[in-house]
């Protein structure tokens, strides 16, 4: 038996207030930052989106108080077509950005990394530091631009160009509004490619004896895989945003071509590719789509296999397969463009690999079902939110199928097909994924179990409420509805506006729903029964330390593993389960050769 | 420029196997039979992983840059040839020269190190005069940039110059944390607290920022 001694810690424990919980090298606490950010941004995001579906069912009714939040914008309480579209674009930018890409990655990813590596922290935990705050400063930012004049951008999450780079003749928050969006995103990218950096070397550099890549757990893997792609994509995105910058406050014409009339005024510009603007989102923007998702696969495959308690049918396939999603989502962006007016050729060299994609989509979804199949599932409530995610995935996912084919997607593009598309399987299954690491990981980050019951209520609301608000955006598009018109008052649409109501009523019940979530969340962070070191009876490292977790993650004496992941219904063992750090010998362990 | 040194610089050459966590390693090989004492430690310092994933978030960065230099220059009927500023040729040597410098100076830092105190006076002199030649470096960068002003060619006049100093102010800023890196490097030096790795991380950094300045002058010189 190898012994490991008492190790040095990275950095000693904190004793201001400042230093332990604002300005915090430990890793945890700023994965808990993290969390909390995401928090507040999925409210801000949730509220916006009830004024938008109030404003879609009954567009004339005046909500009480919306004036307070812009004069221009809701005159009477009522929103102005402008004003909807910039609401839109805000709901659109908190969610992908500061609670798809925060809550999954850089919430749990941050505090759980280094401990199921089995690591004391980070390697660089001043750059991880700075990766909080500067993703706190960008969100800042992007709030900002809600009390600038013209208030915030009205382009939509993507920020098509030309409209997104010529000021405000492109309409209200196209001026400060754009260059606000434009720096809050570039300073998000910063904070990324710094967290990413730190989750890549961690996984590489940091892991404890024994534990070899393929002993990693699979959220683990999800978070390296993630890392990669972050550090790729935002690598990307950062520069684009430059560019439009420096299109609205320097005058240069990198996206607006040439004698471009907007509102009746010919613009100074010259030459610009409005393409080159999509080329450089995209090229992130799918990508972005797997580093919302992918953590969710991981994080609900590790939730699965400790209630099935039995692990996957493949470990390695699974993690190959999130591997082969992360490779190919570079390689099918322009299925974003198939209607932007490139070459036809280009249109189908982006159309296979889209559907390739779905073959280790597939393979991961056969998977999760296989080793449910005939499994004795715990039911509690982060199995449940597990299930509801791979129920969401598949539901969201099938409607990929249609509109990876340009000939399809020409007729469904930019309608409510594509909402209710990326709704499920990016935006909802992503949720569900951060409900379930929230159930499941809560007892270990806060040392207090969140109540069962309530935990139980909130996931069937949830679910059968997402379900009523997405599944008839399908309906909608198919039946043509244009995504964002704020009003529906051509002939074709007008009998749609019923549809419209449902949804929207739907989405104020879901939403209200969320509020027993908070209440739990917040109740049981002070009055929850005390947890144990290992409520769930897991096998990876995070539930062989002290609950919570000490600040050097495992006291005195660094983990050894001896296991791979997951040894459920381990035959002769004194439990059903033994654990990664249990030296104890296995006959016929859970292992791929 | 005088350095005094009141100790041997500690240099890590490998850590302890104690040391911190990390010593799974990636190239770890666990042995079936789960005896660990047959497990060697071979896994590198998370300072020298960092810096190669650092520079591959970089490489990105400028990917992207060349790649909307390509397609805006593609479809561009507004696209014009400029001279670059002859002041940028002398740069490039001197950037050239600053990374035979930063190598001399970490042999006679390695020098300093191995025993041969005596034969090494100052074991910062050569990382000083890479400090030096990278500010020179960006002097003449940013003489580059107010020529041009001066001559009425400024961000906007054209997207050629739009883009020849988005890439060079961008490689200028990257640069500038390649001479904060220096600057802290010769400080642990002087401290006696230098690690290798550290020294090897901003060394990587600081050639690449090279390799890097002469790719985007070849890029501005055939493209612009």
């Amino acid at each position: 038996m190898h012994d490991v001694s008492a190790h040095a810690v990275h950095h000693g424990a904190p004793t201001s207030f400042i230093r332990k919980h604002v300005f915090s090298l430990d890793h945890k606490v700023i994965g808990k930052q993290y969390y909390a950010l995401a928090l507040v941004a999925v409210f801000v995001g949730m509220f916006l989106s009830w004024l938008m579906r109030i404003h879609l069912g009954w567009g004339s009714f005046a909500i009480p108080g919306l004036h307070l939040l812009s004069k221009t914008g809701a005159p009477g309480d009522v929103m102005t077509p402008e004003y909807y579209l910039q609401l839109m674009t805000m709901h659109g930018t908190i969610m992908v950005f500061f609670v798809l890409t925060t809550a999954p990655f850089a919430a749990f990813g941050n505090f759980f990394l280094p401990i199921q590596v089995g690591a004391e922290d980070m390697p660089f935990p001043h750059f991880n530091m700075m990766s909080f705050w500067v993703t706190f400063v960008a969100f800042l930012v992007l709030v900002a631009s809600f009390f600038v004049p013209e208030g915030p951008t009205l382009g939509g999450w993507t920020q098509y160009a030309p409209l997104s780079a010529v000021g405000s003749v492109g309409g209200p928050g196209q001026g400060l509004g754009v260059v606000l969006w434009a720096a809050s995103i570039g300073i998000f990218c910063i904070g990324q490619l710094l967290g990413s950096l730190n989750f890549i070397t961690t996984t590489l550099d940091m892991r404890t004896r024994g534990m070899s890549l393929m002993r990693l757990p699979l959220s683990a893997w999800a978070w390296f895989i993630t890392s990669v792609m972050g550090l790729t994509a935002f690598a990307v995105l950062m520069p684009a945003c430059i560019l439009l910058i420096l299109d609205h406050v320097a005058g240069t014409s990198f996206f607006v071509s040439s004698n471009e009339v907007i509102n009746g005024q010919i613009l100074p510009h010259s030459g610009g590719s409005t393409l080159l603007w999509q080329h450089l989102f995209w090229f992130f923007g799918h990508p972005e789509v797997y580093i919302a998702i992918v953590p969710g696969m991981g994080i609900v495959s590790h939730v699965l296999i400790t209630n099935m308690r039995r692990p996957m049918l493949s470990h390695k396939v699974l993690i190959y397969s999130m591997g082969a999603l992360a490779v190919l989502s570079y390689m099918v962006y322009g299925h974003h463009m198939f209607v932007s007016g490139m070459n036809p050729v280009s249109s189908l060299a982006f159309s296979f690999p889209t559907l390739v994609i779905t073959i280790p989509s597939a393979i991961i979804v056969l998977i999760w079902l296989g080793s449910l199949y005939g499994s004795k599932l715990r039911i509690n409530a982060a199995s449940l939110f597990a299930l509801g995610f791979v129920s969401m995935f598949i539901s969201g996912g099938i409607s990929g199928f249609f509109l990876a084919q340009p000939s399809i997607d020409i007729m469904l593009h930019a309608t409510y097909f594509v909402v209710g598309h990326f709704h499920l399987v990016m935006g909802v299954a992503a949720m569900f994924g951060i409900f379930a690491g929230t159930y499941f990981w809560f007892p270990k980050m806060t040392g207090r179990m969140m109540s069962e019951p309530l935990g139980k209520l909130h996931f069937w609301l949830t679910f059968v409420g997402a379900y009523c608000i997405f599944m008839p955006f399908h309906y909608l598009g198919i039946a043509s509805n244009v995504r964002r018109y704020q009003a529906f008052t051509d002939d074709y649409l007008i009998p749609l506006i019923p549809v419209h109501k449902f949804i929207t009523v739907a989405a104020l019940c879901t939403g209200a729903a969320q509020l027993i979530f908070l209440y739990n969340l917040i109740h049981s962070r002070f009055k929850g029964a005390p947890a144990t070191d290992n409520p769930w009876e897991g096998t990876s490292l995070e539930w062989s330390t002290a609950t919570p977790p000490p600040h050097n993650n495992f006291g005195d004496t660094m983990p050894v593993v001896y296991h791979d992941p997951y040894q459920y219904g381990i035959e002769g063992a004194s439990t059903d389960f033994v654990m990664q750090t249990s030296p104890e010998q296995i006959k016929n362990p859970n292992e791929e050769k | 420029m005088a350095t005094t040194v009141h100790e041997p610089p500690k240099i890590e050459l490998d850590r302890l196997p104690s040391q911190r966590s990390g010593n799974g390693g990636w190239r770890n090989l666990v042995p079936v039979d789960g005896d660990l004492r047959r497990i060697k430690d071979r896994s590198p310092v998370p300072a020298s992983t960092g810096i190669w994933v650092g520079l591959a978030s970089i490489t990105m960065t400028f990917a992207a840059f060349t790649s909307a230099l390509i397609v805006r220059q593609g479809g561009a009927p507004d696209w014009q040839h400029i001279s670059l500023p002859p002041v940028l040729y002398f740069n490039t040597l001197l950037i050239l020269a600053s990374s035979f410098t930063l190598e001399l100076g970490r042999r006679e830092v390695a020098k300093f190190m191995g025993g041969l105190r005596g034969q090494v006076a100052s074991p910062a002199r050569g990382l000083y005069v890479t400090l030096l030649l990278g500010l020179l470096f960006v002097a003449g960068q940013t003489f580059a940039w107010l020529q041009l002003r001066s001559q009425g060619f400024g961000l906007a006049t054209n997207v050629s110059y739009s883009f020849f100093y988005v890439l060079t102010i961008a490689h200028a800023v990257h640069l500038l944390g390649g001479l904060g890196g220096m600057v802290r490097v010769i400080g642990k030096l002087n401290k006696s607290v230098l690690r290798r790795s550290t020294l090897d991380a901003t060394s990587r950094y600081w050639h690449f920022m090279g390799a890097l300045w002469l790719y985007l002058f070849l890029l501005l010189w055939m493209k612009l």
